[in-house]
């Protein structure tokens, strides 16, 4: 057990170390001069240089890499370029609008699949069944900035329901705060059930053929009697695999529909800092979601191993 | 396997089950079709997609216009066709790029079981995965310019440790089976068995996940379009599409829901394609089907 | 404390808490929709229009001010009195101005403005601004003089800029996040990515405002803005986003749409120290190529006006010289073949991320590919555009040039244009050692005559002001004479 723990810290270093300079280097070769950015088309190029100073971009490669690194590991993110404020407080700002998108999405997701994918699985090759499964087919191919307009023009340009976009800050009142995360979390939603319905319908099929399953039901169970007792239960595992795997990706992948919703969230400081050259942001960001995603994995491979034995020895 | 008859029967019998599918035969048709489109496009559109018309802007659908003119006066039809062309050149080189560089990762992960060698191959690809692939194609077109060569680059990239994870999963199972056993003892090398008796035996399911990063290229190029760092104006492309009719969707719904329904379709065609190829090519989940 | 707060506010969300249901009464508040955030809030330390757009008139105040119709007006100078010479500007401040911190603000202030502003390692990205300005000394407290190297025609003017404002030196380094000046207006709240919000000076030196809080929303998408107008969401958008849906929002009686003026002249650049566009013939054969009207059609909805040079049209000194570069594409390839390009040319057409360069640039492309021009279009984020084209690395780029009166750049010694004519900066020499008003008109007029002869861009069209606000608002500024959103005369009609 510890013989692979202490591999695994390894690896989790490793990587962490070959992310960092990954990202670092990649950003050092992006065109464009935050300076100049700055000061705009009419900037005095004296006035660039001496910017270029105070934001200690005129520093050596590798001093610059090690000031990063060393700084992101006491918690001091930087001063970001345009916005003139501590990264890590910029960072703190946007979580609260991200996180609970992404929490509000996966719980949406939720809601829909699991229904759904009982559903379908319990009344297999039903009518019921066809049709949700078809949706489904529907839900994954739907680019969700795509359907993310369309419920702008439904529910903001036309019924005016909800607003097209921005976030009034949690301050505004929760019930406000959660009335503008709403349409972009349905946006987020639909695909991510889609998947997870499909995923919990074909996991309860396989299940329903396993043979404690065909032992309960020739004990004279029904087969929703089955399902539910037996069936569901064990069908979670990859279920709650592809959630995990489904946060992650809310987290990280809700840039667009940021961008269409315009809320203030971590996708889009992200690709605001790119177009605005605030690249100690890009950097900082990229590397928290880089380290959430290698952690996440890290922790489910330490699960998995707790939980089998088998898998320890087989990578010992 | 190794005696003729037996394959041919076994085609045969693919064949009927391939045309009793479904999914395979509506999926197959619907990608059919913007296939054709496309291709029909490099020698035919309806109207010119170079040429603007400013005076007929945003008129919708009609018996000119089958669906509608753009903000440009350009012919919507016209532009899904040429941009069926760039959506799908774009994916599936980007699929090509996995395959060519994913598989022989895989496999050698795999010949190399338990080494060192493995394990950089493998922390490699985890390495790969940990990056938020969005926020990645979009740092590289930042450093390299957008365009559809950098957006094939950043997509492909993200395909390789898919293929490599699926190559040496197969790979590894393959090993430990009978005729590359007997293939080892008859002094066959690693390399070797890998090319003559391995990728033949894993072919159906790298079909079976280029189709599916086949679909998965098409949403993540529309994205990328979708964002502006994909194929770059005048070359007509589905997400570009959207994002110029999106400030138009009040006025021209037809602009926005059109190349919507276009890359809808594909994405579903190829779906559908890909769930029935893998009933084909997996008996064993043909059967619980039944 | 923000953390509680804001757990609290989650936890309400649990239970769906119930709405704050808005006041009835007459409204002292206005929420004005703005399509880029500031990057910081310093206007003496970055170049950013956005930043100009929240601060200017409302938190911070300079010398001079412009009023709405672009003239220069007292404000923090109440007076001022120029010497013969033109070289000696007294300005007398106006009595009992306190900063937003409590403090005073007087005569040293503004030398300590004027000093660091055109100090060796000033940041102020519009240095030239104060160039001319030798010294400043202060009289008394409440007066001050500045003196000039050499007469400046434009110097009140220069000091009306946002750039110029007067800051204190207690509180200079930390404007950029918690500015202080001396205007109507105090920063509330700033949420990076969302709004910033002011409140009401209570203890302001001049005329009181009848706003108590102005928020400043970024909504940098055209459909969110135009569905935030539709829901409500902002009361106003001074520079609308979507033109296209103008015609919309003007048939709604809820809205008033104002059509107004800029100072953005839209000029296609064209690098004129780099072959073919060195050769005026190609110049002029491109300016040929180029039909004004699909352009303001087709990427402006119909909202902007033709111009034929670098001068704003509704100046009176404005020249209409559009005939001297009207759409003939036979002419344009009668002319590249005179040039030996009768094949036409490939070249580059880099475009920064505003609409009017993106989809102007795609409407241009189509109109020279017409006459053999074969230009690739670029798309540059700023950063990138200005590593590039603005350092003379480019073929043709797409750009509108919105300070107010500068027809000048274009005698700046290596400036993008490539543009180098003795005549041309012998004019601006003369422009700005002249003070006689009729001497200057004929001297701008001659200036915009020499651009549109020598072919230095291509002038497409002055960038209209669009703007929509709820018909109950009184006072905005029709036309944008400068980067600013006055809101110091706003206020809600019953």
């Amino acid at each position: 057990m510890s013989a692979f723990f202490v591999k695994r810290v390894i690896s989790l270093i490793l990587s962490l170390i070959a992310a960092s300079v990954v990202i670092f280097l990649v950003l050092e070769v992006v065109p464009g001069d935050p300076a100049a950015f700055m000061l705009g088309i009419n900037a005095d190029p004296q006035a660039v240089e001496a910017l270029r100073d105070q934001l200690g971009l005129n520093a050596p490669l590798v001093e610059r890499y090690f000031t990063w690194v060393f700084g992101l590991m006491r918690g001091e993110f930087g001063t970001s370029y345009t916005y003139r404020v501590p990264v890590a407080e910029l960072i703190a700002d946007r979580l609260w609008v991200s996180l609970p998108l992404a929490i509000y999405a996966l719980v949406l997701s939720t809601l829909i699949a699991f229904p759904v994918g009982i559903i379908a699985a319990a009344r297999r090759n039903s009518l019921a069944d066809v049709t949700v499964m078809g949706a489904t087919q529907f839900g994954i191919a739907v680019p969700n900035f795509w359907f993310a307009m369309l419920l702008v023009l439904v529910f903001s340009i036309s019924l005016r329901w909800f607003s097209a976009g921005g976030f009034p800050g949690w301050d505004a009142g929760a019930y406000e705060a959660m009335r503008a995360l709403t349409l972009p979390a349905v946006a987020l939603a639909l695909p991510q059930a889609s998947i997870l319905a499909r995923v919990m319908r074909s996991s309860l099929l396989d299940t329903l053929g396993e043979d404690y399953v065909r032992t309960a039901r020739a004990k004279g169970l029904t087969r929703s009697q089955a399902l539910w007792r037996h069936a569901v239960r064990n069908a979670l595992i990859p279920v709650l695999t592809i959630l995990g795997l489904q946060f992650s990706f809310l987290l990280a992948g809700a840039i667009i529909i940021e961008n269409v919703f315009f809320l203030p969230g971590l996708g889009r400081l992200v690709f605001q800092g790119i177009t605005q050259r605030d690249l100690i942001v890009v950097k900082s960001v990229v590397m928290l979601l880089v380290f959430a995603v290698i952690l996440v994995t890290f922790l489910v491979d330490i699960a998995y191993a707790v939980a089998d034995p088998r898998l320890r020895r087989q990578h010992a | 396997m190794s005696d003729a008859p037996v394959v041919l029967e076994r085609r045969d019998n693919l064949w009927r089950a391939a045309l009793g599918s479904r999914s395979l035969v509506i999926g197959l048709a619907i990608t059919l079709v913007f296939v054709v489109a496309a291709l029909v496009s490099l020698a035919w559109t309806p109207y010119d997609v170079t040429k603007l018309a400013i005076a007929i802007k945003l008129r919708p659908p009609s018996p000119e216009h089958w669906f509608g003119t753009d903000i440009f006066g350009r012919d919507i039809l016209a532009m899904i066709m040429v941009g069926a062309r760039t959506s799908i050149a774009v994916a599936v080189i980007a699929v090509g790029i996995g395959i060519v560089l994913g598989v022989p990762l895989g496999l050698a992960a795999a010949t190399l079981r338990g080494t060192l060698g493995d394990e950089v191959i493998m922390r490699g690809n985890d390495l790969i995965f940990a990056f938020p692939a969005l926020l990645i194609a979009i740092l590289i077109t930042a450093v390299f310019g957008p365009g559809a060569v950098n957006a094939i680059i950043a997509i492909g990239i993200f395909n390789i440790p898919v293929f490599a994870r699926l190559a040496r999963g197969a790979a590894l199972s393959l090993w430990t089976r009978e005729f590359v056993m007997s293939a080892r003892v008859a002094g066959k090398g690693r390399a070797r068995i890998s090319i003559e008796h391995i990728l033949p035996n894993i072919t159906n399911l790298l079909i079976v996940q280029g189709t599916i990063q086949f679909s998965l290229g098409i949403l993540a190029e529309a994205a990328l379009s979708y964002v502006g760092l994909g194929a770059q104006p005048p070359i007509p492309s589905w997400g570009r599409m959207l994002s110029e009719a999106q400030t138009m969707i009040s006025i021209a719904p037809h602009t926005a829901i059109i190349p919507g329904l276009a890359i809808v379709l594909t994405v579903l065609g190829l779906n559908l394609m890909g769930d029935g190829l893998r009933d084909l090519f997996d008996p064993r989940l043909r059967r619980s089907r039944l | 404390m923000h953390t509680t707060s804001r757990l609290m506010a989650l936890a309400g969300a649990l239970v769906l808490a119930t709405a704050i249901s808005p006041a009835l009464a007459a409204r002292t508040d206005i929420s004005v929709g703005l399509v880029l955030e500031p990057p910081n809030l310093d206007p003496t330390a970055g170049a950013a229009a956005a930043i100009d757009e929240v601060v200017y008139a409302n938190i911070f105040e300079g010398l001079t001010r412009f009023g709405p119709d672009g003239s220069v007006n007292p404000a923090l100078a109440e007076s001022w009195d120029i010497s013969e010479d033109g070289l000696t500007y007294t300005f007398h401040l106006h009595a009992g101005v306190a900063f937003h911190d409590g403090s005073e603000m007087n005569a040293e202030d503004v030398k300590f403005s004027l000093d660091r502003a055109r100090a060796e390692d000033s940041t102020n990205a519009q240095k030239a601004l104060f160039a001319d300005i030798a010294s400043v000394t202060v009289a008394d407290p409440l007066t001050v003089t500045v003196t000039l190297s050499q007469p400046n025609g434009s110097f009140l003017f220069n000091m009306a800029w946002g750039d110029a404002v007067i800051v204190a030196p207690e509180s200079a380094a930390a404007n950029a996040t918690d500015p202080v000046g001396t205007g109507p207006f105090l920063l509330e709240d700033w949420v990076q990515g969302d709004h910033v919000e002011l409140v009401r000076n209570p203890d302001y030196w001049g005329e009181p405002v009848k706003l108590d809080k102005v928020t400043f929303k970024f909504i940098g998408d055209p459909t969110a803005g135009f569905a935030a107008m539709m829901a409500g969401d902002v009361d106003t958008f001074p520079n609308f986003p979507a033109p296209e849906t103008l015609p919309q929002l003007a048939a709604d009686p809820r809205f008033t749409v104002i059509v107004g003026s800029t100072e953005g002249e839209t000029v296609m650049a064209m690098n004129n120290k780099r072959a073919p566009f060195d050769n005026v013939k190609v110049r002029e054969a491109v300016a040929h190529a180029i039909n004004r009207e699909d352009i303001i059609d087709g990427a402006m909805f119909g909202y902007g006006t033709p111009i034929g040079t670098f001068f704003a049209p509704h100046n009176p000194a404005y020249v209409d010289l559009t005939g001297l570069s009207g759409y003939d594409p036979e002419k344009s390839k009668a002319l590249l073949a005179e040039a030996g390009y009768a094949d036409g040319f490939e070249t580059t057409l880099q475009l920064p991320p505003t609409p009017y360069a993106r989809r102007g640039g795609e409407v241009i492309a189509a109109q020279l590919a017409e006459v053999g021009i074969t230009a690739k279009i670029e798309n540059v984020e700023w950063a990138q555009w200005l590593e590039g084209p603005f350092k003379g690395n480019y073929d043709l780029t797409i750009v509108s040039h919105t300070e107010p009166f500068d027809i000048g750049a274009f005698a700046k010694p290596g400036y993008y244009f490539g543009y180098e004519s003795e005549a041309f900066n012998q004019i601006i020499a003369d422009l700005t050692n002249t003070t006689d008003p009729e001497m200057r008109t004929e001297l701008i007029k001659q200036a915009q005559t020499t651009l549109a002869e020598d072919y230095a861009a291509v002038f497409l069209f002055e960038l209209a002001k669009t703007g929509v606000a709820n018909a109950k608002i009184v006072g905005l500024w029709e036309n944008s004479p400068a980067q600013a959103n006055d809101m110091t005369g706003v206020y809600w009609e019953d």
